[in-house]
């Protein structure tokens, strides 16, 4: 019901009151409104201003009742209910003042109706007509005349002043629930309006264009660009992030034409952000893939394919593309073992997919070299919290968040890549209730609202949390008895991180001893205290030490197993919570059930009447060496794109292109497609059936709303199809004959059924039909027993900044991307939104650089470069650059690190060293060494070159028409960079 | 957020918005960073600077946490508070009825066009700004326009124009 903290309900207890409304007698929660009340016995009062979701506001006038025993006519949205109150709705006095008040909205209200796209649905005339004012009379009161400019510059909604209000539900809406601020109402008397900062288009202020206000805006004033209304609704789930929002599609024809929310769910209480309310028009792209191709013969895999596409592959029928793709797999599993063979499978598609998927590779092709691309999110997370807890999952409920007292978020930028989780966080800190340790690299929104910011360079978290443990150990604020009862391994923790001063850690983090000193007492003394990360923790060489060091502070301090503490690692993929649990890993079947013991693999191969492999297989970074080393010939990779999301692009596409075969299998042609010699195409999320399980391990249904394009097929069907060309029929009818069988084999999800998750879905584990699932684990006792703690040093990230590559690059994602972009570059609105990468650098950098906003820089690292525009802001810190990897024009992956974390074998992602030039120069540079020794070190090129003194006159003063008259014509970019560069060596 | 391909501001903007960001930096250090400061603020930084440009809202907005369109908001309910910069001249025409029925609106409209800017602006070489008011109390002398502090009465648009050519001349 309500996208803030807690629902009334919630708040206001279970105490009620009784009052009397229109003679009859009502019950209410105590603590509601009177309106609260009507409405809940189903009376109705008219209202534009109130919204269950918004503090009160009393703006509109028209809720107004007649109170016995008080005095005018009270707004019933801001008075409280009493016990023993009688009230009126329906009198004389009530009617006529609420005329008046409407006759007052109208005669501000600008517009025609019969041209607006709200007619029919508007509140406005919903009202009218309930007060009885006709149309003719309020077509009088209301002007026509458009007096204001209308906002168009959004790419999903337009902003149309003249039919605002002013209820205030939009400003409300932006403050209280999306925590964005973006609008509010400005200017006075009759010249107030609702207004960004600066009066100016909504793109240009910080909305993040969650549609939060345009799903509340009771008139015509917000409106969406979409203005096709549905004919029929299905629920089902964000294909997004690890959220898992649960939504409502709504469909006309074979079209998603508008998405909202789910009111009556845990995880998002109708609230969307950007991706989930705009970023579905992707599925009816012109480029989704609706038959199966073939590449066609004498076209190498050397040959650039993005733009010739229809030259290099041809289309087929399933039958010819199947059997081949059949035929080389037996072929070459014959040839070369099935140790050869490796299998992809996808954090995008849903358990039963990745079941099926799993299995196709384990019982069908005789390999456990499946994996996906958890390996590169969270491998780190699900090593440490399996050896710490025993369960390599989020410890407690999204819902956890808003009991907590403390939250210490590090390394997510939680507001951009997980909103909704994000809006949490704002909304407990806006309220004063909480407090918030942010510890990030980056001044994120998150840091701003922050008690404290721990910037810290990035890779040194261990030093950080090591000292953080340091100080709360040496002043002796741990849980003492938690850690007797319930852990092992303190004494060792306590050795080592006696070692990590405050003082050290300064040396080694960038961050002062008092920050780390002040962090350190919040997170002890606060009674409720949860960890919330991202890939900034497990994205590292150190990602398993980093989840291992996060681990301990919970224990130390005794925040696991209680309501509001926890342990969480924020999921990124919709499900990649599922694809582990299902097994889509080189060492476990479903379940986390090792294939290493004897017991499991007797288990499934009695299952599934075949012999399987004990060796654990590879991961996914170990496939893509394996085939550049001839060892892997063939991958059948669905549903991912290794050659933008792994490390080391150039790396990745020459091991792809070794390959004997590739088969890919995706909705769209992505960068990973270009290289196979079959593609084949599958259904997208709102085209198919099964389930998700979202960070906090809750398993939720995705229910079927459009056809797929063409002869595209879910993809457990395609894998079943290919199975049984292979001689292995699978059987199953649909995707609750394979949630049969997944619960059959694996434990946790023993108890769960289609049917049983219409509503809220499940969280595991959930053993039995009868079990209501599990929203907390590790209560009275760890899944392992006792908690472990492990005692980590900490080691520097695997690369460092060296004098050709002085800066750091971290990547990450952005609000309005999702991953490679396969799905988000392909909605117009997100796409619209935020349509190129974009490198941010801080102004320091920028000044020695002599960049300015807005210029094309060339970022290089030693395995690659690309090329962006900038954005000097003080959102990177001094000798940190940032890009998100969104963007095949600027693969951020081009020139990350593919050095590994030893035991999870995660890349580390967010630390390379890169150097940053203008583009202009680093193309001119390439042809005139003069000019590269002079980006690199003007002082230096001044003395190594033998100058005449004419040509250093020249350079010290910057005449430029001398020097170009050496190097030939400048650009004028370059000019002015050779003019700023030289005035700052004088 | 939002479309965020960055533009590129002219290097004089830039320059001058350095010295004013500096100027508000010097202000805010004077206050402890809390909401209920933010009245005070905005008076002191329109008091030193004469009006309450952008780039300083947003300084401000950050400085005590709050929503930078709240900021905006305040900024613009208070008639005290300027949101660009006023001209060296302020010229202030009434629109009091007294002056309205004498032709005000000719007067005012003279003056729009021979200044190039509406009513509530700044002509950009910040010598002008033009403001309406709603009545002096001398309307025995409609129609009233005031230049500075000084108070000419009975104006017609011939009048007007020849004050702003004087003005020019100086
Ligand atoms: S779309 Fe969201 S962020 Fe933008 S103005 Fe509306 S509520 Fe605020
Ligand atoms: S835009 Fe809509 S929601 Fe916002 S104040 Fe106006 S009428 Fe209300
Ligand atoms: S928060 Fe995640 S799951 Fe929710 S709407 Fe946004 S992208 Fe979808
Ligand atoms: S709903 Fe109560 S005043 Fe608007
Ligand atoms: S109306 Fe103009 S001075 Fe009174």
């Amino acid at each position: 019901m309500t996208s803030t903290v807690s629902t009334v309900s919630e708040q206001k207890g279970l105490e009620t009151i009784t009052l009397t409304i229109d003679g009859k007698e009502v019950q209410a929660p105590k603590g509601s409104t009177v309106l609260e009340a009507a409405l809940g016995a189903d009376i109705y009062i008219p209202t534009l201003c109130y919204d269950p979701d918004l503090t009160p506001y009393g703006a509109c006038r028209l809720c107004l009742v007649e109170i016995e025993g008080m005095r005018g006519l009270p707004t019933s949205c801001t008075t409280a209910a009493t016990d023993g109150m009688v009230v009126h709705t329906e009198t004389p006095a009530v009617n006529q003042a609420r005329r008046v008040a409407m006759e007052l909205i109208m005669a501000n209200h600008h517009g025609d109706c019969l041209t607006c796209a709200k007619n029919q649905q508007c509140e406005l005339q919903k009202i009218a007509r309930y007060l009885n004012i006709e149309q003719e009379h309020f077509d009088r009161l209301r002007k026509s005349t458009q007096i204001l400019p209308v906002d168009t510059g959004h790419p999903a909604f337009i902003r149309d002043p003249n039919k605002c209000i002013l209820c205030g539900k939009c400003v409300r809406a932006c403050h209280e629930i999306a925590g964005a601020g973006a609008i509010d109402i400005a200017f006075r008397g009759y010249a107030a309006k609702v207004s960004t900062m600066g009066d100016k288009s909504i793109v240009e202020s910080l909305c993040e264009s969650c549609g939060e206000c345009l799903a509340r805006c009771p008139t015509g004033s917000l409106l969406p660009k979409q203005t096709v209304s549905p004919t029929r609704e299905v629920k089902t789930i964000c294909p997004y992030c690890g959220v898992g929002c649960s939504i409502y599609l709504g469909i006309r024809g074979n079209e998603i034409v508008a998405v909202r929310g789910d009111e009556e769910s845990p995880v998002n209480r109708g609230g969307l952000c950007v991706k989930g309310r705009f970023g579905f028009d992707f599925t009816n792209h012109p480029n989704r893939l609706t038959r199966p191709l073939l590449r066609k013969e004498g076209y190498g895999k050397n040959i650039e394919v993005d733009g010739n596409f229809q030259e290099v592959f041809r289309e087929a029928s399933w039958d010819e593309a199947l059997e081949l793709v059949a035929d080389k797999l037996t072929h070459i599993k014959e040839k070369y073992g099935p140790d050869s063979l490796g299998v992809l499978s996808s954090a995008k598609f849903t358990n039963e997919e990745n079941f099926v998927v799993q299995k196709f590779a384990r019982a069908v092709l005789g390999t456990n070299n499946v994996d996906h691309c958890a390996r590169l999110c969270h491998a780190s997370t699900v090593v440490a919290a399996l050896a710490a807890f025993g369960d390599g999952a989020m410890s407690n409920s999204i819902a956890d968040f808003a009991k907590a007292d403390l939250l210490f978020v590090i390394g997510s930028n939680t507001t951009e890549c997980h909103p909704i989780i994000g809006r949490i966080i704002r909304q407990r800190m806006e309220s004063g209730e909480i407090k918030l340790i942010v510890a990030d690299p980056r001044n994120i929104d998150l840091a701003r609202r922050a008690t404290v910011h721990l910037r810290h360079k990035p890779g040194t978290d261990v030093a950080l949390l090591n000292a953080i443990m340091h100080v709360i150990i040496e002043e002796g604020l741990q849980d003492k008895e938690f850690i007797r009862g319930r852990t092992e391994g303190f004494d060792e923790l306590a050795a080592t991180v006696e070692r990590y001063t405050p003082e050290m850690a300064e040396e080694i983090t960038g961050v002062s001893k008092a920050d780390i000193v002040r962090a350190a007492h919040l997170f002890a003394k606060a009674d409720r205290a949860a960890v919330l990360y991202g890939m900034g923790i497990t994205q590292h060489t150190t990602g398993t030490d980093n989840v291992k060091s996060l681990a301990n502070l919970l224990m130390l301090t005794g925040n696991m197993g209680r309501e509001g503490t926890g342990f969480s690692p924020l999921r990124g993929q919709n499900n990649v919570q599922g694809a582990c649990d299902m097994g889509a890993l080189p060492n476990v079947y479903p379940g986390y059930q090792r294939v290493n013991v004897e017991e499991n693999r007797l288990k499934f191969e009695s299952a599934w009447g075949t012999t399987l492999s004990e060796t654990p297989g590879l991961t996914v970074t170990e496939m893509i060496d394996a085939a550049h080393q001839g060892k892997i010939k063939v991958m059948y990779v669905i549903g991912e794109n290794p050659i933008m999301s792994e490390p080391y692009m150039s790396h990745v596409k020459q091991a792809l292109q070794q390959l004997e075969f590739l088969v890919v299998q995706d909705i769209f042609p992505s960068e990973t497609a270009f290289l196979a010699d079959v593609i084949l195409p599958a259904a997208a999320f709102a085209e198919k059936d099964g389930t998700y399980t979202n960070t906090e391990r809750r398993v939720q249904k995705l229910n079927k709303a459009v056809d797929p394009p063409g002869e595209a097929k879910p993809d457990w069907q395609i894998v079943s199809e290919l199975a049984e060309k292979m001689g292995h029929p699978f059987g199953y009818e649909n995707t609750a004959d394979i949630m049969e069988e997944i619960a059959s084999l694996t434990p946790i999800y023993g108890g769960i059924r289609h049917r049983r998750l219409e509503e809220y879905g499940l969280q595991w584990p959930c053993y039995d039909e009868l079990d209501p699932g599990t929203p907390m684990l590790h209560m009275g006792t760890f899944t392992r027993g006792l908690g472990k703690f492990h005692a980590v040093e900490y080691r520097p990230p695997a690369e460092s900044v060296s004098e050709s590559y002085p800066l750091i690059l971290t990547t990450g994602r952005v609000l309005e991307h999702w991953h490679t972009g396969t799905m988000s570059r392909r909605s117009e609105v997100l796409d619209k939104l935020n349509p190129s990468g974009v490198v941010d650098i801080h102004p320091d950098d920028a000044f020695k650089l002599s960049i300015s906003d807005g210029d094309l820089v060339t970022i290089a690292s030693e395995r690659g470069k690309i090329e962006a525009p900038v954005r000097v802001t003080d959102k990177s810190s001094p000798g940190l650059a940032f890009l998100a990897f969104h963007w095949r024009e600027s693969p951020a992956n081009a020139l990350t690190n593919p050095a590994l974390d030893p035991v999870a074998k995660i890349p580390e992602f967010k630390v390379s060293a890169v150097r940053a030039m203008l583009s202009v120069l680093d193309r001119a540079s390439q042809d005139n060494e003069f000019l590269a020794k002079l980006a690199e070190n003007p002082a230096e090129a001044l003395k190594e070159y033998q100058l005449s003194e004419e040509e250093k006159a020249a350079i010290i003063s910057g005449d430029i028409r001398k020097i170009e008259s050496w190097t030939g014509k400048l650009d004028n970019r370059l000019k002015q960079w050779l003019i700023a560069k030289l005035s700052q060596e004088k | 957020m939002g479309i965020s391909q960055p533009t590129k501001a002219p290097e004089i903007i830039r320059e001058r918005d350095e010295i004013l960001s500096s100027q508000i930096n010097e202000i805010l250090e004077l206050y402890r960073g809390e909401r209920s400061e933010l009245i005070p603020i905005l008076q002191e930084v329109q008091q030193r600077l004469g009006y309450l440009p952008e780039a300083g809202l947003k300084r401000i907005a950050r400085y005590i946490d709050l929503p930078e369109s709240t900021v905006f908001g305040v900024a613009t309910f208070y008639a005290q508070f300027k949101l660009v910069p006023t001209g060296r001249n302020m010229i202030r025409v009434c629109r009091g009825t007294g002056c309205y029925v004498r032709g005000a609106s000719q007067i005012l409209e003279t003056l729009e066009r021979e200044l190039g800017i509406k009513a509530g602006e700044t002509t950009s070489d910040l010598e002008y700004t033009l403001e309406t008011v709603a009545c002096f109390g001398s309307c025995a002398l409609a129609p009233v326009v005031v230049v500075n502090d000084r108070v000419y009465g009975r104006m017609t648009t011939e009048k007007a124009q020849k004050i702003l050519a004087n003005k020019k001349e100086k």
